[in-house]
């Protein structure tokens, strides 16, 4: 990928520089994807958990925007995009086409992608509305959805077999059924998940997660950030040596949050 | 039927009141065996139904222009009981008629949920309609924002006479593009004040990140231009003019803001114009509807409760009441009432209380709260999941110190009932 400019002024958010003192095991560049338009369910904290788990980790987080029209950032490291509305997916949909080619090569080099609700649905190959449009996706993800009626809301448990359990909540009423090429994030114990039929909830292909789940999902699954965060530094630095964040807070609002009903 | 409707309907409030049963019950009854009932009673009203309807701020707003139109010498009809859906209304309407169907009174002002004024307007279509604001607090009820800007975009349909909107929200301000026939008003915020008023659109890219130029602004009925400690300018009629509050947090004064518009055109239907001393004074003697942000006494000291419910409204809370000098509590429900989905806490900074630290998290998603305040960087005293004993604990461990709780509804609700029971609670505002 040939870069383009580093820093546009127009996503150029950067933490402080402290974060670059001495003692610093490495940066990596996270960029968030259409946080203006695509960021209807709490999704900044799944940005901020990576932000602060790479600092906890011994690394320096560098945050980076991209909204639509701005300049695609060179050396992006981990990418994380979430829900938006109707409207927010319009206002998003060209200008993520044109970005196809280099979310693609990213994607198939095996950057850690997380996509949530929205973009999991426009990072597969289209989103079939309700009166029968269709609108096309980036086609990363071999899943198609399909617009209905029925809204999915509630408290979900997803048991996974990479991640344990995930936990989250989901509201969506585009129903998303999976291809050969990609598998499940895992199958819902509590919760409808991908669709109404099959029990499946989420998408994995190479590095990339794609979930419906928000409420944020990186809080209360501290191993799912753990595994963005890990593949992003192997990638850059050959190995990752983890800090010791206190999880002992996720722990407990992981069990609480698992005892509330649907 | 007819003829009967209403003395039965009477008969059932009053019964169900010695029972000690809710408000919606006689309205049931009444809708059912006369469904004429509340239209028909309601247009014989000279000034017509006024409907007040929004995310946030409904209940307040509603109490605001019932007290400025009485200040007018108008006699007003509501649904105080904080019955919100079209059977409370008519239950309301039950109490106030007298044996014959006959309301003594010049204009009603209806405070509705978003989704029941739909039904409502369809049956009554308002004179006058005050849409507050689209915020995202109830996604797990309505889906998305867009379509509860949808449902006031409707009930702004179906308006005869005027729509007041507001206009520092875009999808509230944009429903003026779509009425054809009444009369538009807005009211305002002066440019000073409009970044302590995050629109739900630009509330969460990265800190510091640009929001995009706000177009030109249509001109404002009444604009708030200052909030003070106890204090609140606003400007209308092309003068400035400044008043004494009792309602705390610029959300509520902002609110009186809009209250001003809608009983300044009310008062203008009626011929005789407002008379704007007797609006200021009504204006500068309102209190906050129970349990919407409430400053109680506790062992001598202030207690404040500060009800949140969205990230707006949290982020508001946090910059209207510094948190220097105060214990804090923190008490997160996720019931129905309170709304299930907890990203909302993900989009509120919390750095404000990093100095000071949290002295107590409460509420069946505590853990929630408590992870959320970790990711940044504020302190926490101790965290219980049940209320009572939190409550006890903070008040305990906070002794000669004056004690603020944020806290979402169902969790207001159940603090107010153990305060009663392990301290005597004297209501200041």
């Amino acid at each position: 990928m040939t870069p383009e400019t580093p820093h546009g002024l127009s996503f150029g958010h950067v933490l402080p520089p402290e974060d670059r003192a001495a003692g610093s095991k490495g940066t990596i560049r996270v960029l968030q994807l259409y946080p203006r338009d695509m960021n209807i369910y709490g999704d900044w904290g799944n940005a901020l958990v990576l932000a602060q788990r790479l600092r906890w980790h011994g690394y320096t987080p560098e945050l980076l925007e991209y909204n639509v029209g701005d300049q695609f950032p060179a050396d992006v490291d981990l990418i994380v995009g979430g829900g938006g509305q109707d409207s927010g997916q319009l206002v998003i949909q060209d200008d993520l086409l044109s970005r196809e080619s280099v979310l693609k090569g990213l994607a198939e080099d095996g950057t850690p992608m997380l996509v949530i609700c929205g973009l999991y649905q426009l990072f597969g190959k289209f989103f079939k509305t309700r009166l029968g449009s269709v609108i096309p996706g980036i086609g990363i993800l071999d899943v198609e959805t399909h617009g209905t009626d029925e809204r999915l809301i509630g408290n979900v448990t997803v048991s996974s077999p990479e991640f344990g359990n995930i936990l989250g909540y989901e509201n969506h009423s585009g129903q998303t059924t999976l291809g050969p090429g990609v598998k499940p994030l895992g199958t819902t114990a509590k919760g409808t998940g991908n669709n109404s039929n099959d029990g499946q909830e989420g998408a994995r292909y190479r590095n990339i997660v794609a979930s419906y789940l928000h409420g944020s999902l990186l809080p209360k699954n501290p191993a799912l950030a753990d595994f963005l965060i890990r593949t992003a530094v192997e990638r850059k630095y050959g190995t990752f040596e983890p800090g010791t964040p206190d999880d002992s807070y996720a722990v407990l609002a992981r069990e609480h949050a698992a005892r509330r009903p649907r | 039927m007819f003829y009967f409707s209403v003395p039965l309907g009477k008969l059932v409030r009053r019964v169900s009141r010695l029972r000690g049963g809710g408000s919606a019950l006689p309205g049931l009854v009444v809708e059912k065996i006369d469904p004429g009932f509340m239209q028909r009673t309601l247009s014989t009203l000279p000034l017509g139904v006024a409907v007040v309807s929004g995310t946030n701020g409904k209940t307040t707003t509603t109490k605001m222009v019932v007290e400025l139109l009485e200040s007018q010498g108008l006699k007003v009809f509501t649904n105080r009981t904080g019955s919100n859906f079209t059977r409370g209304v008519a239950a309301a309407l039950l109490g106030e008629v007298d044996w014959r169907g006959r309301l003594d009174a010049d204009v009603a002002v209806l405070e509705l949920d978003e989704a029941h004024a739909v039904h409502f307007v369809n049956k009554v279509p308002p004179r006058y309609s005050l849409l507050l604001n689209v915020l995202r607090d109830q996604l797990d009820r309505f889906g998305e924002i867009d379509k509860t800007a949808e449902l006031l975009q409707h009930i702004a349909a179906k308006t005869t006479g005027t729509v007041v909107l507001n206009r520092e929200d875009p999808r509230v301000a944009r429903i003026a593009g779509t009425v054809n026939g009444p009369e538009v008003l807005y009211f305002g915020l002066d440019d000073s004040l409009l970044s302590t008023f995050p629109n739900d659109d630009d509330m969460r890219a990265a800190p510091g990140s640009p929001v995009p130029a706000a177009p030109a602004r249509p001109a404002a009925d009444v604009v708030l231009r200052r909030v003070g400690a106890d204090d609140a300018d606003f400007e209308y009629d092309g003068a400035t003019v400044t008043t004494a509050m009792l309602l705390r947090g610029v959300y509520n004064i902002f609110n009186a803001a809009a209250a001003l518009t809608l009983a300044r055109a009310i008062s203008k239907a009626r011929g005789t114009g407002a008379d704007q001393a007797g609006l200021l004074a009504a204006l500068s003697k309102v209190a906050p509807a129970f349990g919407r942000g409430e400053s109680l006494v506790v062992d001598g000291l202030p207690l404040e409760l500060v009800l949140v419910k969205n990230p707006s409204g949290f982020r508001l809370g946090l910059k209207s009441f510094p948190a220097a000098g105060y214990a804090t509590m923190i008490a997160i429900n996720d019931n129905y009432a309170d709304g299930r989905d907890m990203s909302w806490l993900w989009d509120v900074e919390f750095d404000t209380l990093r100095d000071g630290g949290v002295d107590q998290l409460t509420g069946s998603r505590a853990y929630d709260m408590a992870l959320r305040l970790q990711y940044d960087d504020v302190a926490i005293g101790a965290v219980d999941t049940d209320i009572a004993p939190a409550l006890a604990a903070f008040i305990r461990g906070a002794e000669g110190k004056p004690k603020r709780i944020f806290c979402t509804y169902t969790a207001m609700l159940a603090i107010r009932r153990e305060l009663s029971k392990i301290t005597t609670v004297e209501v200041v505002s």
